[in-house]
């Protein structure tokens, strides 16, 4: 049982020539608290410029704060590690290698044998429904199966904590809600906490247990919301019932409309 | 949109194909010929070229054979044929013509193996750290802009008239092609492919190892392909100051005593093996980094 925390993390541009010092408007994050367990999900959503991606490369470890912790299991981070491993909107995957080696990468830094890793690497790409497609370059996969194979290469990491920005944010809607599912299992499977980045309502609903709302300018976490649908996507209830019902209908409502009553970029 | 991001895969293939077919055939976004309905097809652009070729070979001929200009100074494309067979066969000046294309070309793989020994750390340090790229800027910008004929005396001086001085020449033209060319593609490394390997438990070494070189060698084979051709024009200089077999010595030596048809013979054997290099480079492209064209 881990724990990813923030405490009191803010993060602001650094000062630039001929700005005065103290501009809160170049606070991109300010008072950010946040705990995330091993086996939780949870999403925070925002609109683009809230500081979504930021707050997830902040956790990353990819840039510093300017003020306040990162710590997993109150061990302060000291930049990026396999104990959280990313899944990028743009796949990030490698094209000079093929689908399994992609998979295989984090154990080869690890200095895994070749045998062994090609065959944690062939589980892995099963557990992601894409057992026959090891060999395969890059290129020749779809933009879902890219984002499956970036699932299972961030596996391979045996990561305390998944971080998600957006991974499914390039793909169709079917695709979309399809990979939803996967996601959600292919996590709950492996134990590992994770956050994921997203602006849809419905896939934070869906996929979370808690979902944050990111508001920007600068970038606060205003609203916690207990959402408890992910269960029964776990359980085998289609999401389209789940989406359905009335109780999901109350909690998205609530949510657009904190959403937008929420000052937008513009407005900044 | 949705619709464009989802064909993205698709259309990216689309254009590498079309480019493709473009280098050998007409504007990708040309019409596709209708068969029995009538529009003709165009020409294709090999048949263009061909008949340009022929027709430049017709006009050689016609203008030697009419003695247009004195055959000492231009020979018929059959005596240049003859020339050449004879090269082969019995040689010139000591050697045959392979053994004259057999010294150029050690020379030029020499020169070629040792600027990238040299020329890709070099390129590393350059596109990694701003100490490399300090210490390493001022030496690239100096070399670059020379003609390496303009420093081709002092090497003689300093290392005599050898194989050592020429292919240091060569080298010497070479590496400012392959430093900047595998600088640039490590510095073209995408930052998601970066924080990729940070975030799944990478070291800088195993970052610039497993990530950043690969993703400069597109890069620097382009590079190499730039020098391969700076290179060779370099050699043929070189061995025309100063050597003693080489294609370029072959030439200079014909020109003295006005064998005009191994002058010509030569210059096109110069002209099909720079032609055949970038053909192999390209071979060897496609089969190294097959994705380059998909990124």
């Amino acid at each position: 049982m881990s724990v990813l925390s923030f405490r009191d993390v803010s993060l602001r541009y650094p000062p630039r020539a001929g700005l005065r010092a103290a501009n809160d408007d170049r606070f991109v994050l300010n008072g950010i608290n946040l705990q995330v367990a091993s086996h939780e999900l949870i999403a925070i959503i925002g609109r683009s410029g809230s500081g979504k991606t930021s707050l997830l490369n902040l956790a990353a470890g990819f840039i510093a704060p300017t003020s306040g912790t990162i710590a997993v299991d109150d061990v302060p981070i000291q930049g990026p590690g396999a104990d959280r491993a990313v899944v990028f909107q743009d796949d990030a995957l490698y094209p000079w290698l093929n689908a399994r080696d992609n998979v295989a990468f984090p154990l080869k830094l690890n200095g895994v044998s070749r045998a062994a890793r090609h065959e944690r690497a062939q589980q892995l790409l099963e557990l992601v429904g894409l057992g026959d497609a090891g060999e395969r370059h890059i290129w020749e996969l779809s933009g879902g199966m890219r984002q499956r194979v970036g699932i299972a290469r961030a596996l391979a990491a045996e990561p305390r904590f998944l971080l998600l920005d957006e991974p499914l944010g390039a793909l169709d809607a079917l695709t979309r809600s399809r990979m939803q599912e996967l996601l959600l299992r292919v996590q709950h499977r492996s134990g590992a906490g994770a956050v994921l980045i997203t602006h849809s309502i419905d896939e934070a609903l869906i996929l979370a247990s808690r979902v944050l709302v990111l508001s920007p300018h600068p970038g606060r976490l205003t609203a916690e919301i207990e959402a408890g649908f992910s269960a029964e996507v776990l359980a085998g209830t289609p999401t389209e019932k789940i989406k359905a019902s009335p109780s999901f209908k109350r909690l998205h409502d609530a949510l657009t409309s904190l959403i937008h009553s929420l000052p937008n970029e513009a407005a900044a | 949109m949705t619709l464009l991001t989802e064909l993205r895969p698709v259309s990216r293939l689309a254009e590498a194909e079309a480019a493709e077919r473009s280098s050998d055939n007409e504007t990708p976004g040309a019409k596709p010929a209708t068969g029995a309905a009538g529009t003709p097809k165009p020409i294709p652009i090999v048949v263009i070229s061909t008949l340009t070729v022929a027709v430049i070979l017709g006009l050689w001929s016609l203008a030697s054979a009419h003695e247009l200009v004195s055959p000492v100074f231009l020979p018929s494309p059959h005596q240049v044929v003859i020339a050449t067979y004879n090269l082969i066969v019995t040689g010139f000046v000591d050697a045959t013509l392979f053994e004259h294309v057999g010294a150029s070309l050690y020379r030029i793989f020499g020169a070629l193996i040792a600027s990238i020994l040299i020329g890709i750390p070099a390129g590393l340090a350059v596109g990694t750290s701003r100490i490399g790229r300090g210490i390493l800027d001022p030496v690239v910008e100096f070399l670059r802009p020379l003609p390496p004929l303009a420093y081709l005396p002092l090497i003689i001086i300093w290392i005599g008239i050898g194989e050592t001085s020429k292919i240091t020449v060569i080298a010497l033209a070479m590496l400012p092609s392959i430093i900047l060319s595998t600088s640039a593609g490590v510095r073209s490394v995408s930052r998601d492919h970066v924080n990729a390997a940070r975030s799944l438990g990478a070291t800088p070494r195993q970052v610039l190892v497993q990530v950043v070189l690969p993703s400069a060698v597109p890069s620097i084979l382009t590079g190499v392909r730039i020098a391969l051709g700076a290179g060779w024009t370099t050699l043929v200089a070189a061995e025309l100051v100063a050597a003693t077999s080489g294609i370029g010595f072959m030439i200079q030596s014909a020109a003295q005593f006005l064998v005009t048809d191994v002058v010509i013979a030569g210059i096109v054997v110069i002209a099909l093996i720079a032609i055949l290099l970038e053909y192999v480079a390209r071979l060897i492209e496609r089969r190294l980094v097959p994705w380059a064209s998909h990124r």
